[in-house]
């Protein structure tokens, strides 16, 4: 099993639709060191498949999604530049 | 010359001018009961037995071994189910692509419900099922159906038919293949036992679809029996709407290696283009191995349906994958199977005899509309 990284940075997207959820993890990943994770937490269905295909788009890391408990995902990403 | 631009063409194709006349004229000779035994009832089934063997003969298939149905969506349950039924004591596994069209999954869903089996093999980054699950799948003992499409109805890429085929002729189970976006456009791929398709797709009218049952295939209608259609569709045929369809097959076949290849052009022209004059685009599905007519794409930080009213009020009919311009508000499984880019999706697919001059004002007008709807949403 692969330990989860602490989170440096959480935006809370509960609640918006896409695009917004990425638009504010594209804005704040600028926020955390390199090689810091950030979480996005959303609820938005699309946000499960968008942000990882996000992080392909521009090369940085999806390092996971996890359901939370009222719903939605937590969904990490590593910041590679 | 049209104000709209129709650029959805795999939603529905517009009749075909052939079509037309051929519904007109039947309209008024083909109405009778084709099943009686009387001059109007043996005029109309002469029309029905002349569409059924001119259809046959584009999709390459034996006049009996071809139904009509009432829509590409009907072909596909009742194929389907109706081979599912047929080949209960064989099995009840069932295999499909994920990114099939959602009749074939809802249909799957109701085998599940009653008790079958459905395994959905995984797509690649460009839509293209694995082919090595797929096969694996269908060499799964009491796998009794598996499904694949000739190309995906949203993105384009085409599926590797032949080689499913033979996969499942290895181990004698029958492969339904839904030719719903290449009927008329590509030949038909080989190897295939029930194959269906819908006529509103090649320039027909709605109304009308195509259940093809290759001879030796088990198949049983699961629904009340009816003489109809070799007891394969209930109802009363709609006999001017296939005279209607089979006009417009022959029609679209017959032209389909020129224009097809033309439309083909301006979609790789638009698939080329894209990523020069939008940035953060995805352009999406396969590049080469594709359905001549369908492109799609994602713009990154673009709200779906911001975009697609944008385009309406330009005089562009296009449609889109991403979840705020669908009903449930779940985006296009077919977007989630292949893990790309869900928001700010628009599909392009271009009828027969559209104009380059139609594209190049398509290619002109999205890029300013990309960056207002970015800009109006904060991105830098």
């Amino acid at each position: 099993m692969t330990e989860v990284t602490q989170p440096a940075l959480t935006i809370d997207a509960l609640g918006k639709k896409c695009p917004i959820p990425i638009i504010m993890l594209a804005e704040q990943i600028n926020y955390v060191p390199l090689n810091a994770v950030v979480a996005v937490l959303a609820d938005d269905p699309a946000a499960y498949t968008d942000v990882p295909a996000w992080c392909r788009l521009k090369s940085h890391r999806h390092v996971g999604s996890y359901e939370l408990p009222e719903g939605g995902w937590a969904i990490h990403v590593r910041r590679n530049y | 010359m049209s104000l709209v631009a129709y650029f959805d063409a795999a939603s529905s194709e517009p009749l075909h001018p052939q079509a037309r006349e051929a519904l007109l004229a039947a309209i008024d000779v083909g109405w009778a009961d084709p099943a009686r035994l009387y001059g109007q009832a043996r005029r109309a089934h002469l029309l029905l037995e002349q569409a059924r063997t001119e259809v046959a003969e584009a999709l390459g298939a034996r006049p009996d071994e071809v139904s009509f149905t009432s829509s590409g969506t009907q072909a596909v349950h009742l194929g389907v189910l109706g081979t599912l039924h047929g080949r209960r004591r064989t099995g009840r596994h069932l295999v499909t692509s994920a990114v099939e069209h959602s009749s074939v999954l809802h249909a799957g869903g109701v085998h599940e419900r009653d008790g079958g089996t459905v395994e959905t093999v995984g797509v690649d980054l460009t839509g293209r099922v694995d082919l090595d699950t797929f096969a694996a799948a269908v060499g799964r003992p009491g796998t009794a159906l598996a499904c694949l499409q000739t190309a995906n109805h949203e993105v384009g890429t085409l599926q590797p038919v032949a080689e499913a085929a033979a996969a499942c002729r290895a181990h004698g189970v029958p492969l339904l293949v839904d030719a719903a976006q290449t009927a008329g456009r590509m030949p038909i791929p080989p190897g295939w036992s029930v194959l269906t398709a819908s006529a509103h797709k090649w320039g027909g009218p709605a109304g009308v679809g195509v259940l093809v049952v290759r001879k030796g295939t088990r198949f049983r209608s699961f629904l009340p029996e009816d003489e109809r259609e070799r007891r394969r569709v209930p109802g009363f045929e709609n006999v001017p709407g296939i005279v209607a369809a089979a006009a417009a097959l022959r029609a679209m076949a017959a032209e389909a290696a020129q224009e097809q290849a033309r439309i083909s052009e301006l979609v790789g022209k638009i698939r080329e283009t894209l990523p020069k004059v939008v940035e953060d685009v995805e352009v999406i599905g396969d590049p080469d191995d594709r359905a001549p007519h369908i492109v799609t794409f994602s713009c990154l930080y673009v709200d779906g349906e911001a975009l697609l009213t944008e385009l309406d009020k330009a005089g562009f009919a296009v449609s889109s994958g991403s979840s705020c311009t669908a009903s449930t508000l779940r985006p296009s499984h077919v977007l989630e199977a292949m893990g790309v880019l869900t928001h700010g999706n628009v599909r392009v697919s271009l009828p027969r005899g559209v104009s380059a001059a139609e594209v190049d004002r398509f290619l002109a007008v999205l890029p300013e509309m990309v960056r207002r709807i970015r800009q109006d949403a904060g991105v830098a």
